[in-house]
Formats: C-alpha cells, structure tokens, sequence
C-alpha cells in the first residue's frame, strides 16, 4: 500500500509551500509561473540538454530500513535517466553527506557540484512496521522549495515509492504527465529460435519484478492493455488453433472470446473498453471484426479479399486504423470505427504495418519496411509527417507510454533472442529495457493507481 | 496529520489490490479451448527378464505412414517472397500429396503456414493463412475431400531455418501438410 501525506514536523511556512506542492503535484497542475523563470527540463525545444539533478534519500539512522534510502534513490535516478530529460549527479560527488529532510539545505555545496535541482529525502519505518518515505525537490539556483511528499507502503514495496517519486520529480520539472509507476506485458521467449517457447508475462516498466502469467505450453503473442483498466487481450497459439483470450491482471481470471470459426488474432481493445477488435482468418482471407463485449455481438468491418489486420483504435474510438495490402503491399488504412470511409494514409516507399495511436491522439506509431530493414516510426493521425525514430534488422510492435512521450518496442538482430528497447517521440533518446531474457510483443499499462 | 487526502482510501484500496495481484497471477487459470485426450494408462513395470534376441524392423518404410508421405511425397511446398500463389515445382508435389491421400482415405491432414520473419508478426499470420488456402484448394480440386483437411497458419513463428539469409528466409516460405489421424 502506498499513500500520500505531508512530511511529518515542519515549519509553518513551509508546510504550507508543501501542501500547495502536493495538491499541484495531486491534480496535475501546472505551478503559477513566478516572476522568476521556473526551473524547466526542457521540452520539444531541439536537442535535449539533460538536467543535472541530485538524488539523496537516507535511511533514518537507529531504525530498521537499512539501506532502503539508498536502494530507492538509486531506482529514481534509473528512472529520470531512462527519461533522457535529467543527468542524475555520482552521489560520490556529493559535497554534504548530512541532509535533514526538515531543514533548508545549503545550497552553495550543490551549485557547486553543478546541480539544478535536488531531491533529498529520509526514509524510515514506522510505528506500523511500514515503510515511509518524506522527500522534498529543491530548486537550487532560487533556493525555493518545489515539492514535499511523503509516501508510504510495505518495505518489500519500496521500488513503487520509488517510481511514484520519479513521477512527481518528472511531472514537476517537465510538466508532463509521468510514466513510471506502469508496467509491462510481454511475451517472454526461450529456447532455440525454431523451437521458441513465448509466455506471457509482466514486470515493472524498468524491468524488476518479472513474472510469468502462462506455463509455456502454448505460445502466445500479442498482448494489449485495455486502457481503463488491469485487463489484457492476448493471442494463444497452439498447433491446430489461435484463439484470443481476455485476462485480468488483478483477478487472475481469464476467458476465451467466444466461438470464432478460423483463426483469431490481433486482439485490441476499444478506449472506453467496450469493445474488442480483431482479425479473423477464414478461407485464406483475412478481415477486421469487432465485438460487443456487454452482448458479445460481433460485426465485420472489412470485406475485401485482400489482408487486413493489426486494428488500433483512436482515443477517442471514432478511428480504426490498420495494415492492408489492398494497394499490392501492406499499407496503414484508416477507416471509421463501422468500418465506413476506409482511405489509405500512408503512401512513402516500403511497406508500413502495425499502427498504434497514441493515448494523446494525435500521433501514430508503425513499423516500415524498406531496403530490408525494419523501423519504428510516427506520424501524423492523417499519416502526414512520418519520421523514422530507430532502425535495424528487425524490431517491431510498438506500444505508447501513457503519457504520448515513449515508444516501447523489440529488436532482434539476425538469429539473436529478441529485447525490449524504448525511445521518445524525437528519436534522440534510445534506451534498452533491463531485462536478462529474451522479449518481444511489450503492452504498457496505464499508470497504477 | 496536517491535511486528509480524499484519494487516500482509494489509493489504499487499489494498492491493495494490485499488490495481491501478483499472487494471484502467477498461475492463471485457463479455459481449456478442446477437450483433453484421456490419459492413456502406463502399464506397470515388468519384471526383468532375460534378453531374448529382438526381431530385425523390416527395411524399408511402411506405405500408408507418416515416413512414407514424407520422404516418397514430400511434405512441404515452397513460396516466393511475400507471394501465396502456387509455383510449378510445388504443383508436381501437390499432384503427388493428392494421388497420396486418395489411396489412404482415412488419413487426416492439417496444412500449415508459414512465412519468413522479413515481415511483422501479425501481417505474416494472414500470409500464412493464405498460403495454406492454396494448398487446400489444389489439393481439393485434385479429390482430397474438403473434410479430411484443415488449415492453420504459424505466421513466422515455426521457422524451419533460423539463418538469417535468403536461403534460410526461403525456406521459411512454405506450407506443411502434416497428417493428424489415419496414417499406419
């Protein structure tokens, strides 16, 4: 369990500056702006120059949280890394090795060490044998006060404390929506690349605690979240069928949706989570479907001969875009979500498949082909301005970060396991996802609530 | 406490739920999509005996069997890039599979797709569906009877090569008729 309070013992005037930080922090708000200019991590103005940041929460000293502080500092400096956005500071650089989380620091030793902003908190077990966490955000240059929080939770959870105050840092200094508290399906790959086992599985966005959700002894591909929600839809593989499945993260209840005759894949839920849509194979054609969940009344919305697969509904579920190869190749279409007004949106050289719309609605990611390797890239929602972010071999099947920012992906270099790697919208920042396994196929949750 | 937090016990609550989640979801329960074959009963151990001189497996392959379809047939027809139509070569092995299956009417069989990874998984299952569509109808149309065969398509995730080349994506292009009842 983690909850939000103010840390505790403070001043008066500055638990007031804490409790206008949280309620900001709370609701997403941007902070008035002050006559000062406000300390930024700069956004969508060119090359990114990293912000340098300093992470310091102790353990409180005679308790029981060991060296909790430090593991959880180490988890949020990870993160804002991962972001491309901050450059977290060597805490051996750190000139004050004392840092009460109750007392102004003095801020000459940490503009000293080139640090604009600083993060400092304590952690501590309290009388419940649960783990609290108060931290603050410094703006060192202006001296003020940018956040205090507290969270709590149970020890063994101190990594979700950590990513919540990743968020909080991310979300004040950039003023985005912060992503770090998600997770991640995927499918989990072992074995020799002919006889690959792929089994469904979760971890945290940064790749800790990884577990299985299926035994391996069908393979399955293609998980996607439904947005609202703990749920997911997933393609089974076995030898003589593919069938989709719902299932909930939370319940551990799963369900096969309905009787389909033929092949069934590409599951992909409706926004609102209403709806599913889906391929079907039949005959050696296949076509978009999409079913009422509530009355389980399903509808085809395509009818050519030709392929078309891989739905992705716009956020606001008006839009299904999707890959045929009507054209002669496969091409991203866009139709109307009865299946009216089908036009074609891509039209650059190679073949694009795979569309997804961001949460934001107003970009889509895709996979191209061209001069035999694979990209990901994004474009407009009317397929204008496509830009290539990365390139290989072969990398596929992009999923949005809930914030519209990153772009999850796998890569998998020629007769190698596959790997999950993410990138931001501009192209500039690459990370691989730290997991030891092979993966590929990764759904990114919705933000934890 | 200085303030209350309307969200705290929301918070608290599905913080809670999700942190016994995992618990939960470490072992899903799956609805069994076809009924499992009853479990065929091991027979007890038989008390050693004295080894007696084992008659000799007659040469040869047994007509009417797996082996016999696929190394006096063939087993699999092969694609060009990204195409499902049929390619001479494979209609002369087609011809041979039907002539097969009309002797042996009892046998069963399950085409499948497949596809090179030079395309994304989703896309090569549909390729793969279409290619093992040719097959079915070729073979229906030289008298295999449309309920003896079914169709599935393994997109790029069976490959028979796992070189990274275009002899190896080649070869990954194919359809495989695999029998599923009725061979000796």
């Amino acid at each position: 369990m983690i909850r939000n309070s103010t840390p505790h013992r403070h001043f008066m005037i500055r638990s007031l500056m804490a409790l206008a930080s949280v309620i900001a922090a709370l609701s997403c708000a941007v902070m008035p702006a002050s006559a000062q200019e406000p300390l930024r991590a700069t956004v969508n103005q060119g090359v990114i120059e990293p912000l340098p940041i300093a992470i310091k929460i102790d353990s409180a000293a005679t308790n029981a949280s060991g060296n909790l502080g430090t593991q959880i500092s180490k988890v949020v400096m990870a993160d804002l890394e991962r972001s491309g956005f901050f450059r977290p500071i060597d805490p051996n650089a750190f000139i004050q090795s004392q840092l009460d989380v109750n007392v102004t620091p003095n801020f000459e030793n940490w503009r000293t060490i080139n640090a604009q902003a600083l993060s400092n908190g304590m952690a501590f077990i309290d009388g419940q044998g649960r783990l609290q966490v108060d931290f603050r955000l410094w703006d060192v240059f202006s001296e003020k006060q940018l956040l205090g929080m507290s969270f709590t939770a149970t020890p063994e959870n101190y990594r979700r404390i950590a990513h919540k105050i990743a968020d909080a840092i991310y979300e004040k200094l950039t003023g985005e929506e912060g992503y770090f508290d998600t997770r991640i399906v995927f499918v989990a790959e072992s074995g020799g690349r002919a006889k690959r086992i792929k089994r469904l599985a979760i971890m945290d966005q940064d790749g800790a605690n990884p577990s299985y959700l299926t035994d391996g002894s069908y393979k399955v591909m293609t998980p996607r979240f439904n947005a609202d929600s703990q749920e997911i839809t997933y393609m089974a593989l076995r030898d003589d069928s593919a069938r989709i499945y719902i299932f909930n993260i939370e319940t551990g209840r799963q369900e096969t949706v309905g009787q389909i005759k033929g092949m069934v894949f590409a599951p992909r839920f409706s926004p609102d989570g209403s709806k599913l849509a889906y391929s079907v194979a039949q005959g050696g054609n296949t076509d978009i479907y999409v079913m009422d969940l509530r009355s389980r009344s399903t509808r085809r919305l395509t009818t050519e001969s030709s392929i078309e697969t891989s739905p992705s509904f716009s956020a606001d579920g008006s839009t299904i875009v999707f890959t045929s190869d009507r054209g002669g190749s496969p091409q991203i279409y866009a139709m109307n979500a009865d299946g009216s007004g089908i036009r074609r949106i891509t039209f650059g050289g190679g073949s694009y498949s795979t569309p997804v719309y961001s949460p934001k609605g107003d970009l889509i990611a895709f996979t191209k082909q061209s001069s035999g390797r694979f990209s990901i890239g994004v474009m407009g929602a009317d397929g204008s301005g496509e830009r290539l972010l990365t390139s290989s071999y072969l990398e596929e099947g992009p999923t949005w970060a809930p914030n519209g920012r990153y772009i999850m992906f796998f890569r998998e270099p020629p007769g190698g396991m596959p790997s999950l790697w993410t990138v931001d919208v501009t192209g500039r920042v690459e990370r691989a996802v730290p997991y030891p396994g092979g993966a590929s196929d990764p759904a990114w949750s919705p933000r934890l609530k | 406490m200085i303030m209350t937090l309307k969200t705290l016990s929301k918070i608290a609550l599905v913080t809670f739920v999700s942190a016994t989640v995992v618990a939960c979801a470490s072992k899903p329960k799956e609805e069994p999509v076809a009924p499992m074959p009853e479990p065929v009963p091991t027979p007890a151990p038989m008390p050693e005996a004295a080894p007696t001189p084992a008659p000799v497996a007659p040469v040869g392959v047994i007509p009417g069997s797996q082996q016999d379809f696929v190394v006096n047939v063939g087993d699999r027809v092969y694609f060009d890039l990204d195409q499902s139509g049929l390619r001479e070569d494979a209609k002369a092995l087609l011809d041979a599979q039907a002539a097969w299956l009309v002797r042996y009417p009892a046998v069963k069989i399950r085409i499948e797709g497949n596809a090179d990874e030079r395309g994304t998984r989703e896309y090569n299952f549909a390729l793969g569906a279409r290619r093992a569509e040719s097959v079915s109808q070729y073979l229906t149309q030289k008298g295999v009877v449309p309920a003896r065969i079914s169709t599935i398509s393994y997109g790029k995730e069976n490959p028979l090569d796992t070189t990274a080349s275009e002899d190896g994506w080649a070869k990954n292009r194919n359809a495989k008729t695999t029998l599923t009842e009725g061979a000796q």
